[in-house]
Protein backbone atom coordinates (compact mmCIF):
# COMPACT_ATOMS: atom_id res chain seq x y z
CA UNK A 1 0.00 0.00 0.00
CA UNK A 2 2.50 2.53 0.73
CA UNK A 3 4.35 1.42 -2.42
CA UNK A 4 1.14 2.68 -3.86
CA UNK A 5 1.01 6.07 -2.14
CA UNK A 6 4.47 7.23 -3.44
CA UNK A 7 4.01 6.37 -6.78
CA UNK A 8 0.75 8.55 -6.82
CA UNK A 9 2.95 11.12 -4.70
CA UNK A 10 5.67 10.75 -7.05
CA UNK A 11 3.87 10.95 -10.22
CA UNK A 12 1.04 13.07 -8.97
CA UNK A 13 1.46 16.17 -11.61
CA UNK A 14 1.49 13.78 -15.26
CA UNK A 15 -1.01 11.40 -13.91
CA UNK A 16 -3.44 14.44 -13.20
CA UNK A 17 -2.73 15.45 -16.80
CA UNK A 18 -3.34 12.21 -17.85
CA UNK A 19 -6.24 11.37 -15.78
CA UNK A 20 -9.52 13.01 -17.86
CA UNK A 21 -7.95 11.49 -21.87
CA UNK A 22 -7.85 8.16 -19.39
CA UNK A 23 -11.22 8.16 -17.96
CA UNK A 24 -13.15 9.46 -20.72
CA UNK A 25 -11.23 6.12 -22.92
CA UNK A 26 -12.06 4.40 -19.56
CA UNK A 27 -15.63 4.73 -20.09
CA UNK A 28 -16.36 5.06 -23.97
CA UNK A 29 -13.97 2.41 -25.51
CA UNK A 30 -12.62 -0.33 -22.82
CA UNK A 31 -15.73 -0.73 -20.47
CA UNK A 32 -17.97 -1.54 -23.73
CA UNK A 33 -15.15 -3.65 -24.93
CA UNK A 34 -15.41 -5.59 -21.88
CA UNK A 35 -19.00 -5.95 -22.08
CA UNK A 36 -19.20 -6.80 -25.92
CA UNK A 37 -16.33 -9.36 -24.49
CA UNK A 38 -18.95 -10.59 -22.26
CA UNK A 39 -21.70 -10.44 -24.26
CA UNK A 40 -19.94 -12.32 -26.81
CA UNK A 41 -20.13 -15.37 -24.41
CA UNK A 42 -23.80 -15.45 -24.23
CA UNK A 43 -26.58 -15.84 -26.09
CA UNK A 44 -28.01 -12.51 -25.86
CA UNK A 45 -30.64 -11.06 -28.52
CA UNK A 46 -32.04 -7.22 -28.47
CA UNK A 47 -35.42 -8.35 -28.23
CA UNK A 48 -35.34 -10.73 -25.05
CA UNK A 49 -33.36 -8.40 -22.77
CA UNK A 50 -33.54 -11.45 -20.01
CA UNK A 51 -31.08 -13.57 -22.99
CA UNK A 52 -28.18 -11.51 -21.41
CA UNK A 53 -27.21 -13.59 -18.84
CA UNK A 54 -27.53 -17.09 -20.85
CA UNK A 55 -24.01 -17.93 -21.19
CA UNK A 56 -23.04 -20.34 -23.88
CA UNK A 57 -19.53 -19.51 -23.74
CA UNK A 58 -18.17 -20.51 -27.01
CA UNK A 59 -21.06 -21.35 -28.96
CA UNK A 60 -21.07 -17.73 -31.20
CA UNK A 61 -17.10 -18.32 -32.22
CA UNK A 62 -18.01 -21.85 -32.87
CA UNK A 63 -21.60 -20.66 -34.87
CA UNK A 64 -19.81 -17.61 -36.64
CA UNK A 65 -15.95 -19.94 -37.27
CA UNK A 66 -18.42 -22.45 -39.10
CA UNK A 67 -20.46 -19.91 -41.16
CA UNK A 68 -19.81 -19.93 -44.30
CA UNK A 69 -20.75 -16.05 -45.07
CA UNK A 70 -18.46 -14.91 -42.20
CA UNK A 71 -15.30 -16.37 -43.87
CA UNK A 72 -16.52 -14.74 -47.57
CA UNK A 73 -16.96 -11.32 -45.52
CA UNK A 74 -13.53 -11.71 -44.63
CA UNK A 75 -12.13 -12.80 -47.11
CA UNK A 76 -13.94 -9.76 -49.31
CA UNK A 77 -12.18 -7.51 -46.49
CA UNK A 78 -8.67 -8.95 -46.19
CA UNK A 79 -8.79 -8.51 -49.83
CA UNK A 80 -9.93 -4.68 -50.00
CA UNK A 81 -7.50 -4.05 -47.29
CA UNK A 82 -4.61 -5.18 -49.42
CA UNK A 83 -6.09 -4.09 -52.69
CA UNK A 84 -6.94 -0.31 -51.39
CA UNK A 85 -4.28 0.44 -49.35
CA UNK A 86 -1.65 -0.84 -51.86
CA UNK A 87 -3.11 1.26 -55.00
CA UNK A 88 -3.93 4.41 -52.74
CA UNK A 89 -0.07 3.86 -51.86
CA UNK A 90 0.78 3.93 -55.23
CA UNK A 91 -1.11 6.35 -57.05
CA UNK A 92 -0.24 8.88 -53.79
CA UNK A 93 3.65 8.08 -54.50
CA UNK A 94 3.00 8.94 -58.24
CA UNK A 95 0.81 12.75 -57.16
CA UNK A 96 3.37 13.40 -54.50
CA UNK A 97 6.28 12.83 -57.11
CA UNK A 98 4.16 14.75 -59.72
CA UNK A 99 3.49 18.09 -57.48
CA UNK A 100 7.09 17.86 -56.44
CA UNK A 101 8.07 18.36 -59.50
CA UNK A 102 6.45 21.46 -59.97
CA UNK A 103 8.24 24.36 -59.97
CA UNK A 104 5.74 26.78 -59.70
CA UNK A 105 1.79 26.95 -58.60
CA UNK A 106 2.56 24.42 -56.09
CA UNK A 107 0.96 25.51 -53.02
CA UNK A 108 -2.17 25.51 -55.52
CA UNK A 109 -1.84 21.99 -56.68
CA UNK A 110 -1.08 20.85 -52.97
CA UNK A 111 -4.58 22.32 -51.93
CA UNK A 112 -6.63 21.11 -55.02
CA UNK A 113 -4.86 17.43 -53.83
CA UNK A 114 -6.35 17.78 -50.68
CA UNK A 115 -9.92 18.45 -51.79
CA UNK A 116 -11.03 14.62 -51.47
CA UNK A 117 -9.72 14.36 -48.13
CA UNK A 118 -12.62 17.28 -46.70
CA UNK A 119 -15.49 14.62 -47.59
CA UNK A 120 -16.82 12.53 -45.15
CA UNK A 121 -17.23 8.91 -45.88
CA UNK A 122 -20.69 8.59 -46.22
CA UNK A 123 -21.12 11.56 -49.00
CA UNK A 124 -17.65 9.43 -50.77
CA UNK A 125 -20.36 6.79 -51.09
CA UNK A 126 -23.37 8.71 -52.06
CA UNK A 127 -20.98 10.45 -54.82
CA UNK A 128 -20.06 7.40 -56.36
CA UNK A 129 -23.45 5.44 -56.12
CA UNK A 130 -25.13 8.08 -57.37
CA UNK A 131 -22.26 8.62 -60.23
CA UNK A 132 -22.51 4.83 -61.12
CA UNK A 133 -26.09 4.21 -61.22
CA UNK A 134 -27.25 2.02 -63.88
CA UNK A 135 -30.35 4.71 -65.08
CA UNK A 136 -29.16 8.09 -64.07
CA UNK A 137 -25.13 7.79 -63.41
CA UNK A 138 -22.90 9.80 -65.29
CA UNK A 139 -20.24 7.18 -65.70
CA UNK A 140 -23.39 5.18 -67.66
CA UNK A 141 -24.98 8.49 -69.36
CA UNK A 142 -21.13 8.95 -70.73
CA UNK A 143 -20.49 5.23 -72.05
CA UNK A 144 -24.10 5.11 -73.92
CA UNK A 145 -23.25 8.84 -74.95
CA UNK A 146 -20.53 7.67 -76.22
CA UNK A 147 -21.77 4.65 -78.12
CA UNK A 148 -19.55 2.46 -76.25
CA UNK A 149 -22.07 0.40 -74.70
CA UNK A 150 -25.97 -0.10 -75.62
CA UNK A 151 -27.84 -1.13 -72.28
CA UNK A 152 -26.70 0.07 -69.08
CA UNK A 153 -23.83 -1.68 -67.39
CA UNK A 154 -25.36 -2.33 -63.60
CA UNK A 155 -21.94 -1.49 -61.92
CA UNK A 156 -23.01 -1.79 -58.75
CA UNK A 157 -25.18 -4.63 -58.82
CA UNK A 158 -23.30 -7.44 -60.54
CA UNK A 159 -20.58 -9.44 -57.66
CA UNK A 160 -17.16 -7.66 -59.17
CA UNK A 161 -18.18 -4.80 -60.44
CA UNK A 162 -19.87 -3.59 -57.34
CA UNK A 163 -16.59 -4.36 -55.86
CA UNK A 164 -14.66 -2.59 -58.05
CA UNK A 165 -16.91 0.27 -57.35
CA UNK A 166 -16.18 0.31 -53.53
CA UNK A 167 -13.06 0.32 -54.22
CA UNK A 168 -12.78 2.85 -56.66
CA UNK A 169 -14.72 5.24 -54.06
CA UNK A 170 -12.65 4.33 -50.96
CA UNK A 171 -9.37 4.85 -52.98
CA UNK A 172 -10.87 7.91 -54.44
CA UNK A 173 -11.09 9.18 -50.59
CA UNK A 174 -8.35 8.51 -49.34
CA UNK A 175 -5.35 8.44 -51.79
CA UNK A 176 -4.45 12.01 -51.17
CA UNK A 177 -3.60 11.18 -47.59
CA UNK A 178 -0.80 9.36 -48.97
CA UNK A 179 0.14 11.74 -51.26
CA UNK A 180 0.60 14.58 -48.76
CA UNK A 181 2.39 12.71 -46.16
CA UNK A 182 4.95 11.48 -48.87
CA UNK A 183 4.92 14.97 -50.15
CA UNK A 184 6.59 16.05 -46.88
CA UNK A 185 9.15 12.95 -47.10
CA UNK A 186 10.23 14.80 -50.46
CA UNK A 187 10.53 17.98 -49.01
CA UNK A 188 12.16 16.76 -46.17
CA UNK A 189 14.76 14.97 -48.17
CA UNK A 190 18.74 15.78 -48.56
CA UNK A 191 19.85 17.16 -52.04
CA UNK A 192 23.38 15.98 -51.71
CA UNK A 193 23.03 12.25 -52.03
CA UNK A 194 21.26 12.35 -55.18
CA UNK A 195 23.43 14.74 -56.50
CA UNK A 196 26.55 12.66 -55.62
CA UNK A 197 24.64 9.80 -57.21
CA UNK A 198 23.78 11.79 -60.12
CA UNK A 199 27.29 12.77 -60.41
CA UNK A 200 28.73 9.17 -60.17
CA UNK A 201 26.18 8.44 -63.65
CA UNK A 202 23.19 7.06 -62.00
CA UNK A 203 19.85 7.15 -63.96
CA UNK A 204 16.89 8.90 -63.10
CA UNK A 205 15.62 5.04 -61.97
CA UNK A 206 18.36 4.04 -60.48
CA UNK A 207 18.03 7.39 -58.16
CA UNK A 208 14.51 6.80 -57.32
CA UNK A 209 14.84 3.09 -56.51
CA UNK A 210 18.25 3.46 -54.93
CA UNK A 211 17.33 6.55 -52.79
CA UNK A 212 14.35 8.32 -52.79
CA UNK A 213 12.50 5.32 -52.60
CA UNK A 214 14.27 4.11 -49.22
CA UNK A 215 14.30 7.74 -47.77
CA UNK A 216 10.39 7.84 -48.15
CA UNK A 217 9.74 4.13 -46.72
CA UNK A 218 8.94 5.55 -43.73
CA UNK A 219 6.82 8.07 -44.48
CA UNK A 220 4.67 5.48 -46.69
CA UNK A 221 4.75 3.29 -43.48
CA UNK A 222 3.06 6.65 -41.40
CA UNK A 223 0.58 6.77 -44.04
CA UNK A 224 -0.34 3.04 -43.75
CA UNK A 225 -0.33 3.35 -39.88
CA UNK A 226 -2.91 5.89 -40.17
CA UNK A 227 -4.69 4.79 -42.59
CA UNK A 228 -5.13 1.59 -41.18
CA UNK A 229 -6.68 3.25 -37.78
CA UNK A 230 -9.56 4.40 -40.02
CA UNK A 231 -9.83 2.51 -42.43
CA UNK A 232 -12.90 0.84 -41.23
CA UNK A 233 -14.79 3.55 -41.93
CA UNK A 234 -14.89 1.94 -45.55
CA UNK A 235 -18.29 1.00 -43.59
CA UNK A 236 -19.46 4.01 -44.16
CA UNK A 237 -19.06 3.82 -47.97
CA UNK A 238 -20.40 0.29 -48.38
CA UNK A 239 -23.99 0.77 -46.52
CA UNK A 240 -24.99 3.47 -48.92
CA UNK A 241 -23.23 1.94 -51.53
CA UNK A 242 -25.04 -1.13 -51.88
CA UNK A 243 -25.89 -1.81 -48.10
CA UNK A 244 -23.65 -5.15 -48.56
CA UNK A 245 -26.24 -6.36 -51.03
CA UNK A 246 -27.10 -7.46 -53.43
CA UNK A 247 -28.00 -11.05 -51.87
CA UNK A 248 -24.51 -10.18 -49.52
CA UNK A 249 -22.27 -9.82 -52.41
CA UNK A 250 -20.77 -7.06 -51.32
CA UNK A 251 -20.66 -7.89 -47.56
CA UNK A 252 -17.66 -6.78 -45.77
CA UNK A 253 -16.99 -8.00 -42.04
CA UNK A 254 -18.34 -4.78 -40.62
CA UNK A 255 -21.58 -4.94 -42.66
CA UNK A 256 -22.16 -8.24 -41.98
CA UNK A 257 -21.57 -7.45 -38.10
CA UNK A 258 -24.24 -4.23 -38.28
CA UNK A 259 -26.66 -6.40 -40.04
CA UNK A 260 -26.19 -9.29 -37.72
CA UNK A 261 -26.88 -6.86 -34.35
CA UNK A 262 -29.38 -4.64 -35.56
CA UNK A 263 -31.36 -6.72 -38.28
CA UNK A 264 -30.92 -9.69 -37.09
CA UNK A 265 -31.06 -8.40 -33.66
CA UNK A 266 -27.85 -11.36 -32.53
CA UNK A 267 -25.87 -9.47 -29.96
CA UNK A 268 -23.89 -12.14 -29.16
CA UNK A 269 -22.98 -13.21 -32.46
CA UNK A 270 -22.67 -10.19 -33.79
CA UNK A 271 -20.20 -9.34 -30.63
CA UNK A 272 -17.74 -12.25 -31.31
CA UNK A 273 -17.82 -11.06 -34.91
CA UNK A 274 -17.03 -7.65 -34.18
CA UNK A 275 -13.78 -9.16 -32.00
CA UNK A 276 -12.26 -10.72 -35.07
CA UNK A 277 -12.72 -7.06 -36.91
CA UNK A 278 -11.16 -5.68 -33.74
CA UNK A 279 -7.91 -8.20 -34.13
CA UNK A 280 -7.96 -7.61 -38.27
CA UNK A 281 -7.46 -3.79 -37.19
CA UNK A 282 -5.15 -4.47 -34.70
CA UNK A 283 -2.75 -6.51 -37.03
CA UNK A 284 -2.62 -4.25 -39.57
CA UNK A 285 -1.63 -1.19 -37.35
CA UNK A 286 0.47 -3.40 -35.48
CA UNK A 287 2.09 -4.41 -39.22
CA UNK A 288 2.64 -1.44 -40.28
CA UNK A 289 4.00 0.12 -37.21
CA UNK A 290 6.55 -2.34 -37.36
CA UNK A 291 7.35 -1.72 -40.48
CA UNK A 292 7.72 2.12 -39.47
CA UNK A 293 10.02 1.24 -36.71
CA UNK A 294 11.99 -0.96 -39.17
CA UNK A 295 12.56 1.55 -41.63
CA UNK A 296 13.48 4.54 -39.37
CA UNK A 297 16.28 2.28 -37.63
CA UNK A 298 17.52 1.41 -41.13
CA UNK A 299 17.79 4.80 -42.05
CA UNK A 300 18.97 5.94 -38.63
CA UNK A 301 18.12 9.98 -39.43
CA UNK A 302 14.87 10.01 -37.37
CA UNK B 1 12.05 22.47 -75.77
CA UNK B 2 13.62 24.85 -72.86
CA UNK B 3 13.38 24.20 -69.01
CA UNK B 4 10.73 26.98 -69.02
CA UNK B 5 8.54 24.95 -71.67
CA UNK B 6 9.13 21.70 -69.75
CA UNK B 7 8.05 23.24 -66.20
CA UNK B 8 4.65 24.68 -68.07
CA UNK B 9 3.94 21.21 -69.60
CA UNK B 10 4.49 19.47 -66.37
CA UNK B 11 2.09 22.34 -64.59
CA UNK B 12 -0.83 21.58 -67.69
CA UNK B 13 -0.06 18.04 -66.63
CA UNK B 14 -0.72 17.78 -63.21
CA UNK B 15 -3.21 20.32 -63.49
CA UNK B 16 -5.33 18.24 -65.78
CA UNK B 17 -4.60 15.02 -62.90
CA UNK B 18 -6.13 17.41 -60.18
CA UNK B 19 -9.13 18.13 -62.49
CA UNK B 20 -9.67 14.25 -63.35
CA UNK B 21 -9.61 14.04 -59.24
CA UNK B 22 -11.84 16.81 -58.44
CA UNK B 23 -14.32 15.63 -60.95
CA UNK B 24 -16.51 13.37 -58.78
CA UNK B 25 -17.09 15.76 -55.53
CA UNK B 26 -17.59 18.66 -58.64
CA UNK B 27 -20.40 16.59 -60.40
CA UNK B 28 -22.06 16.85 -57.07
CA UNK B 29 -22.31 20.50 -56.40
CA UNK B 30 -23.32 21.17 -59.83
CA UNK B 31 -25.90 18.28 -59.23
CA UNK B 32 -27.11 20.63 -56.63
CA UNK B 33 -27.85 23.71 -58.43
CA UNK B 34 -30.29 21.52 -60.90
CA UNK B 35 -33.88 20.28 -60.88
CA UNK B 36 -34.61 16.60 -60.14
CA UNK B 37 -36.39 16.39 -63.73
CA UNK B 38 -33.33 16.88 -65.76
CA UNK B 39 -30.49 15.22 -63.24
CA UNK B 40 -33.37 12.14 -64.23
CA UNK B 41 -33.81 13.14 -68.14
CA UNK B 42 -33.20 10.25 -70.56
CA UNK B 43 -31.37 10.36 -72.95
CA UNK B 44 -28.57 12.37 -70.53
CA UNK B 45 -28.39 16.42 -70.57
CA UNK B 46 -24.91 17.20 -70.11
CA UNK B 47 -25.15 21.14 -70.66
CA UNK B 48 -27.01 22.34 -67.52
CA UNK B 49 -30.11 24.73 -68.66
CA UNK B 50 -31.44 26.04 -65.63
CA UNK B 51 -29.24 26.42 -62.44
CA UNK B 52 -31.05 27.44 -59.32
CA UNK B 53 -31.22 27.39 -55.38
CA UNK B 54 -34.42 25.87 -55.15
CA UNK B 55 -33.19 22.46 -54.13
CA UNK B 56 -31.50 24.02 -50.96
CA UNK B 57 -34.74 26.47 -50.62
CA UNK B 58 -36.43 23.09 -50.41
CA UNK B 59 -34.78 21.22 -47.89
CA UNK B 60 -34.96 24.45 -45.64
CA UNK B 61 -38.55 24.15 -45.79
CA UNK B 62 -38.93 27.28 -48.15
CA UNK B 63 -40.23 27.36 -51.84
CA UNK B 64 -42.92 25.58 -53.56
CA UNK B 65 -41.39 21.74 -53.07
CA UNK B 66 -41.19 20.98 -49.85
CA UNK B 67 -39.18 18.57 -48.59
CA UNK B 68 -40.11 17.12 -44.93
CA UNK B 69 -36.56 16.17 -44.21
CA UNK B 70 -35.98 18.66 -41.51
CA UNK B 71 -31.68 19.30 -42.63
CA UNK B 72 -32.12 22.42 -40.42
CA UNK B 73 -32.32 20.60 -36.58
CA UNK B 74 -29.65 17.94 -38.03
CA UNK B 75 -27.52 20.90 -39.13
CA UNK B 76 -27.89 22.15 -35.44
CA UNK B 77 -27.30 19.09 -34.44
CA UNK B 78 -24.75 18.35 -36.01
CA UNK B 79 -22.61 22.09 -35.41
CA UNK B 80 -23.64 21.40 -31.26
CA UNK B 81 -22.23 18.08 -31.08
CA UNK B 82 -19.09 18.55 -32.96
CA UNK B 83 -18.06 21.81 -31.52
CA UNK B 84 -18.79 20.21 -27.94
CA UNK B 85 -16.84 17.50 -28.79
CA UNK B 86 -13.58 19.13 -30.40
CA UNK B 87 -13.59 21.61 -27.37
CA UNK B 88 -13.07 19.08 -24.70
CA UNK B 89 -11.27 16.58 -26.95
CA UNK B 90 -8.54 19.13 -27.13
CA UNK B 91 -8.14 20.29 -23.38
CA UNK B 92 -8.36 16.50 -22.39
CA UNK B 93 -5.85 15.37 -25.36
CA UNK B 94 -3.69 18.47 -24.65
CA UNK B 95 -3.55 17.93 -21.15
CA UNK B 96 -2.78 14.19 -22.01
CA UNK B 97 -0.07 15.02 -24.29
CA UNK B 98 1.76 17.40 -22.20
CA UNK B 99 1.80 15.25 -19.77
CA UNK B 100 3.46 12.43 -22.05
CA UNK B 101 6.07 15.47 -23.55
CA UNK B 102 7.22 16.29 -20.11
CA UNK B 103 7.19 13.91 -17.55
CA UNK B 104 8.77 11.12 -17.24
CA UNK B 105 6.64 8.28 -15.29
CA UNK B 106 6.55 4.20 -14.84
CA UNK B 107 4.13 2.70 -17.73
CA UNK B 108 4.37 5.78 -19.99
CA UNK B 109 5.52 3.88 -22.94
CA UNK B 110 2.30 1.29 -22.39
CA UNK B 111 0.79 3.84 -21.57
CA UNK B 112 1.07 5.65 -24.68
CA UNK B 113 0.95 2.22 -26.68
CA UNK B 114 -2.39 1.50 -25.21
CA UNK B 115 -4.05 5.09 -25.59
CA UNK B 116 -3.20 4.58 -29.67
CA UNK B 117 -4.71 1.14 -29.79
CA UNK B 118 -7.65 2.59 -28.64
CA UNK B 119 -8.17 4.01 -31.83
CA UNK B 120 -8.04 0.50 -33.68
CA UNK B 121 -11.62 -0.25 -32.80
CA UNK B 122 -13.90 -0.18 -35.20
CA UNK B 123 -16.80 1.84 -34.66
CA UNK B 124 -19.08 -0.25 -35.51
CA UNK B 125 -18.05 -2.81 -33.61
CA UNK B 126 -17.77 -0.11 -30.80
CA UNK B 127 -21.32 0.76 -31.65
CA UNK B 128 -22.85 -2.79 -30.71
CA UNK B 129 -22.04 -2.77 -26.48
CA UNK B 130 -22.43 1.76 -26.73
CA UNK B 131 -26.12 1.17 -28.15
CA UNK B 132 -26.65 -1.79 -25.25
CA UNK B 133 -25.44 0.70 -22.26
CA UNK B 134 -26.75 3.77 -23.74
CA UNK B 135 -30.10 2.77 -23.71
CA UNK B 136 -29.84 1.91 -20.18
CA UNK B 137 -28.77 4.66 -18.96
CA UNK B 138 -30.49 7.23 -21.28
CA UNK B 139 -28.18 8.84 -23.52
CA UNK B 140 -29.10 7.28 -26.33
CA UNK B 141 -30.54 9.77 -29.24
CA UNK B 142 -29.71 12.73 -26.80
CA UNK B 143 -26.94 15.04 -28.00
CA UNK B 144 -24.92 14.41 -25.06
CA UNK B 145 -24.57 10.58 -24.95
CA UNK B 146 -22.80 11.53 -29.18
CA UNK B 147 -20.74 13.96 -27.71
CA UNK B 148 -19.12 11.87 -24.97
CA UNK B 149 -18.44 8.96 -27.59
CA UNK B 150 -16.46 11.84 -29.60
CA UNK B 151 -15.29 12.94 -27.52
CA UNK B 152 -13.29 9.33 -26.66
CA UNK B 153 -12.74 9.06 -29.98
CA UNK B 154 -10.79 12.19 -31.16
CA UNK B 155 -8.58 11.72 -27.20
CA UNK B 156 -6.28 9.69 -28.42
CA UNK B 157 -5.14 11.21 -32.44
CA UNK B 158 -5.30 15.02 -30.06
CA UNK B 159 -2.95 13.20 -26.93
CA UNK B 160 -0.35 12.23 -30.00
CA UNK B 161 -0.21 14.92 -32.40
CA UNK B 162 -0.27 17.98 -29.40
CA UNK B 163 2.91 15.55 -27.92
CA UNK B 164 4.86 15.93 -30.75
CA UNK B 165 4.02 19.70 -30.73
CA UNK B 166 4.98 20.29 -27.19
CA UNK B 167 8.08 18.50 -27.39
CA UNK B 168 9.63 20.54 -29.86
CA UNK B 169 9.22 23.52 -27.59
CA UNK B 170 12.62 23.71 -25.14
CA UNK B 171 11.78 22.90 -21.82
CA UNK B 172 14.07 25.86 -20.69
CA UNK B 173 12.01 28.23 -21.69
CA UNK B 174 9.57 27.69 -19.19
CA UNK B 175 11.45 27.20 -16.64
CA UNK B 176 13.31 30.21 -17.51
CA UNK B 177 9.78 32.06 -17.10
CA UNK B 178 8.79 30.55 -14.00
CA UNK B 179 12.45 31.87 -12.85
CA UNK B 180 11.40 35.09 -13.76
CA UNK B 181 8.69 34.57 -11.38
CA UNK B 182 5.79 32.36 -13.23
CA UNK B 183 3.63 29.94 -11.85
CA UNK B 184 3.61 27.00 -13.88
CA UNK B 185 0.02 27.85 -14.94
CA UNK B 186 1.64 31.52 -16.00
CA UNK B 187 4.43 29.54 -17.85
CA UNK B 188 2.33 26.66 -19.74
CA UNK B 189 -0.28 29.15 -20.83
CA UNK B 190 2.33 32.50 -21.65
CA UNK B 191 4.91 30.70 -23.65
CA UNK B 192 4.42 26.69 -24.36
CA UNK B 193 0.90 27.07 -25.46
CA UNK B 194 1.54 29.98 -27.63
CA UNK B 195 4.75 27.93 -29.38
CA UNK B 196 2.42 24.71 -29.59
CA UNK B 197 -0.20 26.14 -31.38
CA UNK B 198 -0.04 24.77 -34.88
CA UNK B 199 -0.04 21.45 -33.36
CA UNK B 200 -3.25 22.01 -31.24
CA UNK B 201 -5.07 24.00 -33.90
CA UNK B 202 -4.54 21.25 -36.39
CA UNK B 203 -5.35 18.42 -33.60
CA UNK B 204 -8.85 20.80 -33.00
CA UNK B 205 -9.53 20.29 -36.65
CA UNK B 206 -9.06 17.18 -36.98
CA UNK B 207 -11.02 16.67 -34.04
CA UNK B 208 -13.87 18.79 -36.10
CA UNK B 209 -13.77 16.75 -39.04
CA UNK B 210 -13.66 13.62 -37.33
CA UNK B 211 -17.07 14.68 -35.38
CA UNK B 212 -18.55 16.13 -37.88
CA UNK B 213 -18.03 13.18 -40.32
CA UNK B 214 -18.58 10.51 -38.24
CA UNK B 215 -21.46 8.11 -39.67
CA UNK B 216 -20.92 4.47 -38.07
CA UNK B 217 -21.75 5.22 -34.43
CA UNK B 218 -23.98 8.19 -34.99
CA UNK B 219 -26.31 5.68 -37.46
CA UNK B 220 -26.73 3.74 -34.03
CA UNK B 221 -26.77 6.00 -31.50
CA UNK B 222 -29.24 8.71 -32.90
CA UNK B 223 -32.89 8.02 -34.19
CA UNK B 224 -34.81 11.47 -33.99
CA UNK B 225 -34.51 15.02 -34.46
CA UNK B 226 -33.48 15.70 -30.86
CA UNK B 227 -29.75 14.08 -32.15
CA UNK B 228 -29.56 12.78 -35.71
CA UNK B 229 -26.47 14.43 -37.20
CA UNK B 230 -26.07 15.51 -41.04
CA UNK B 231 -24.84 12.28 -42.06
CA UNK B 232 -27.12 10.26 -41.16
CA UNK B 233 -29.81 12.55 -42.16
CA UNK B 234 -28.59 12.10 -45.54
CA UNK B 235 -29.89 8.60 -45.28
CA UNK B 236 -33.45 10.60 -44.97
CA UNK B 237 -33.50 11.05 -49.05
CA UNK B 238 -33.12 7.06 -49.49
CA UNK B 239 -36.31 5.70 -49.18
CA UNK B 240 -37.53 1.79 -49.96
CA UNK B 241 -37.30 2.93 -53.94
CA UNK B 242 -36.85 5.82 -54.70
CA UNK B 243 -33.84 8.69 -54.21
CA UNK B 244 -34.69 12.38 -54.09
CA UNK B 245 -31.12 12.96 -55.84
CA UNK B 246 -30.91 16.65 -56.48
CA UNK B 247 -32.20 16.90 -52.14
CA UNK B 248 -29.24 14.31 -51.57
CA UNK B 249 -26.96 16.35 -53.41
CA UNK B 250 -27.98 20.00 -51.67
CA UNK B 251 -27.08 18.14 -48.66
CA UNK B 252 -24.18 17.00 -49.69
CA UNK B 253 -23.26 20.46 -50.58
CA UNK B 254 -24.20 22.01 -47.09
CA UNK B 255 -22.39 18.67 -45.15
CA UNK B 256 -19.09 19.51 -47.32
CA UNK B 257 -18.61 24.07 -46.98
CA UNK B 258 -18.07 24.06 -43.05
CA UNK B 259 -15.22 21.20 -43.89
CA UNK B 260 -14.32 22.80 -47.16
CA UNK B 261 -14.08 26.47 -45.53
CA UNK B 262 -11.93 24.89 -42.14
CA UNK B 263 -9.49 23.21 -44.41
CA UNK B 264 -8.43 26.32 -46.61
CA UNK B 265 -8.59 28.03 -43.47
CA UNK B 266 -5.68 26.45 -41.73
CA UNK B 267 -4.22 24.29 -44.08
CA UNK B 268 -1.06 25.25 -43.51
CA UNK B 269 -1.30 24.46 -40.24
CA UNK B 270 -2.86 20.56 -41.13
CA UNK B 271 0.15 19.76 -43.33
CA UNK B 272 2.33 21.27 -40.57
CA UNK B 273 0.67 19.15 -37.88
CA UNK B 274 0.24 15.91 -39.83
CA UNK B 275 4.65 16.23 -41.22
CA UNK B 276 5.75 17.32 -37.38
CA UNK B 277 3.42 15.48 -35.50
CA UNK B 278 3.63 12.58 -37.35
CA UNK B 279 6.76 12.39 -38.77
CA UNK B 280 9.16 13.40 -35.70
CA UNK B 281 6.66 12.30 -32.99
Amino acid sequence: MSRLRRFLRDNAVPLALLSPAVLVILLVVLLPLLFSLYTSFSNYRLIRPESLWDVVWFRNYLRVLGDGDFWAALGRTVLFLTLVLNLEMLLGLGLALMVNRLTFGQRTMRTIMMFPMMFSPILVGFQFKYMFNDTIGVVNNALQSLGLTSHAIPFLVDRWLAFASIAIAEIWMSTSIFAILILAGLFAMPRDPVEAARVDGCTNWQVFRHITLPFLMPFIYIAMTIRSLDVARAYDIVDVMTGGGPAGRTELLWTLIARTAYDDSRMGQANAMAYVSILLSIFFTWYFFRKLMAARKHLGVF
Amino acid sequence: MSRRQKDILIWIGTFLVMLVICMPGLWVVLSAFRPNGEILTKPAVWIPRDLSWDNFRAIFGFGDAVVAIPVGSYFLNSLIISVTSTVVAVVIGMSGGYAFARYRFPGKGAAFLWLMLSRCVPGIALSLPLFIMWSWTGLIDTKLGVIIVYTAINVPFTVWLTEGFFRQVPRDLSEAAQIDGCTPWQAFWKVEFPLAKSGIASAAIFAFLTSWNEYALASQLTRSTDSKTLPVGLMDFTAQFTIDWAGMSAMAVIIIIPALVLTFLVQKHLIAGLTFGGVKG
